[in-house]
């Protein structure tokens, strides 16, 4: 068990970490935005029902819901439906999507009541008016609680193991039983470049963004 | 025939009535301005007829043709909705660009989106791209932003912004265009150039409707003035009859007020 040994394990892991957090992010920027628009229907049925599921899914702790997904249809049904991959994706995606919703939700309820009605005078369509208009600028005003979120998801990732998941920590814990404690610490080396290229790409974004003022 | 005429429209917000049966028509290449205090229904009038808000009763026709009618029990279509929108443009008080685009851009935007439901869009795509490319390059050179085409908004000043949304209104060729105090978001010195504007468009016979605060411009660009109180029109006539010889004691009021 020399270090290059034990790094290679690691490395093992943070391909599970990379995974989750790639398809999480891939799943759950959709769907936030198709929950921002319930929690903002003007059917109020229909926006209760989503402000409430949203209320329950930042209520209740996310490793919970990752315990929750994984185990309770087994119980239930007598065996699980989900592989333990599956049901951590499956958890984090929404749970993601919800915070995501909520920062959409904010971003699209801040672009003035005139650029609707600009767009709608000129005779374009809801959905013209959305995506030429609207939407771009709702990114830029978003951009850095998405940030925020983006690399909380990175470190939230490690709770995929409450599952048997070998994450990153994971895999350096199991060093812990051989009396290593050292790699437990070494993994923050990896969240750290891993964090570090997220604030890089970000900051890259807003620049790009940076050409006009709203 | 009128080119518009509105009639009998009543807009009520919950138990206020804020428009109790508007009537006005106007004539192609008229310019009407509408003056009244603080309140009376300028701005929902125009919302009204340019559908940002929905009349609760009344009709608005466009060359006799009907647009609007609040006694017909059908809902109308978003699609319709559109395209009787399309017969008018408005020029909001607050400019309303979109931040993100270029002047250019803001204001070849709708005409380009609009293109694509032409029927020879594919075939002629360039001729029609480049037509209406042309066409929002000699709008804004009309209101004198000929050097600013490629600016943002943030980097005009608001009587450049105003302007560029004048070209942007013009851009879709409206029948008629509404203006909303165009120039009560700017610093006094800017307001001349969007009143240049203006005039100039009503020497080229642009059929316009004013909503403005400054009487002394009226008087001098409005082929009629209307005066509204309490969301009704009190007077309508020429800048000589509403101006200087008011028939109701409101108007005469309204007037003396603003000289003191
Ligand atoms: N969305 C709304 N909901 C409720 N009341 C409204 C709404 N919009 C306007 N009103 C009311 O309608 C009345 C007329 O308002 P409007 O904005 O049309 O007046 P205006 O003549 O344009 O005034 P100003 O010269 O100040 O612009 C006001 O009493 C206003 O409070
Ligand atoms: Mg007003």
């Amino acid at each position: 068990m020399n270090f290059w040994n034990i790094t290679l394990s690691l490395l093992e892991g943070l391909e599970k970490t990379c995974m989750i957090f790639a398809l999480t992010l891939v799943l759950a920027l959709p769907l936030g935005l198709i929950i921002s628009f319930g929690s903002m229907s003007k059917f109020k049925p229909l926006s209760y029902l989503v402000k409430t599921f949203v209320w329950i899914i930042r209520g209740v702790p996310l490793m919970l819901q990752v315990i929750i997904l994984f185990y309770v249809p087994g119980f239930i049904l007598g065996y699980p439906i989900l592989s333990r991959f599956s049901s951590v994706v499956a958890a984090f995606v929404i749970n993601y999507a919800c915070y995501f919703s909520e920062i959409y939700r904010g971003g699209i309820e801040s672009i003035s009541k005139g650029q609707y009605e600009a767009g709608q005078v000129l005779g374009m369509t809801k959905t013209q008016v959305f995506f030429k208009i609207i939407l771009m600028q709702v990114v830029k005003r978003i951009l850095a609680p998405m940030a925020n979120e983006v690399i909380t998801l990175v470190k939230d990732t490690a709770l995929a193991r409450v599952i048997m998941i070998v994450e990153i920590i994971q895999a350096a814990q199991n060093f812990a039983g051989y009396g290593l404690m050292w790699p437990l610490f070494y993994t923050s080396v990896f969240y750290l470049a891993f964090v570090g290229i997220l604030t890089l790409l970000f900051s890259y974004f807003e620049k790009k963004l940076d050409y006009y003022k709203s | 025939m009128s080119i518009l005429e509105v009639k009998n429209i009543v807009k009520n917000f919950g138990k206020i009535q804020v428009l109790k049966g508007i009537d006005f028509s106007m004539e192609k290449g008229e310019v009407v301005a509408i003056i009244g205090s603080s309140g009376s229904g300028k701005t929902t009038l125009l919302r009204c007829i340019n559908f940002l808000e929905e009349a609760d009763k009344g009709q608005i026709f466009v060359n006799g043709q009907c647009i609007y009618d609040g006694e017909s029990t059908e809902k109308r279509t978003p699609a319709q909705i559109r395209e009787a929108q399309l017969n008018f443009g408005l020029v909001f008080q607050s400019f309303n660009l979109f931040p993100q685009y270029t002047a250019l851009e803001n204001v070849t935007l709708a005409p380009k989106l609009l293109a694509k439901e032409r029927a020879d869009y594919k075939e002629n795509k360039k001729e029609i791209l480049d037509e209406i490319e042309e066409n929002a390059k000699a709008l804004l050179a009309r209101v004198g932003l000929e050097d600013r085409m490629g600016s943002y908004p943030c980097q005009l000043s608001g009587g450049q912004q105003q302007r560029v949304s004048i070209a942007r209104a013009l851009a879709l060729n409206p029948k008629v265009l509404f203006f909303d105090e165009p120039t009560s978001a700017l610093d006094p010195e800017l307001t001349g150039e969007i009143l240049r504007v203006i005039r100039d468009l009503a020497n080229k016979d642009v059929t316009m409707v004013i909503v403005t605060h400054e009487i002394e411009f009226a008087r001098n660009v409005a082929d009629r003035i209307i005066f509204m109180a309490d969301g009704v029109v009190l007077e309508d006539g020429t800048p000589e009859e509403v101006l200087d010889h008011p028939k109701n004691e409101k108007t005469q009021h309204f007037l003396s007020s603003l000289n003191h």
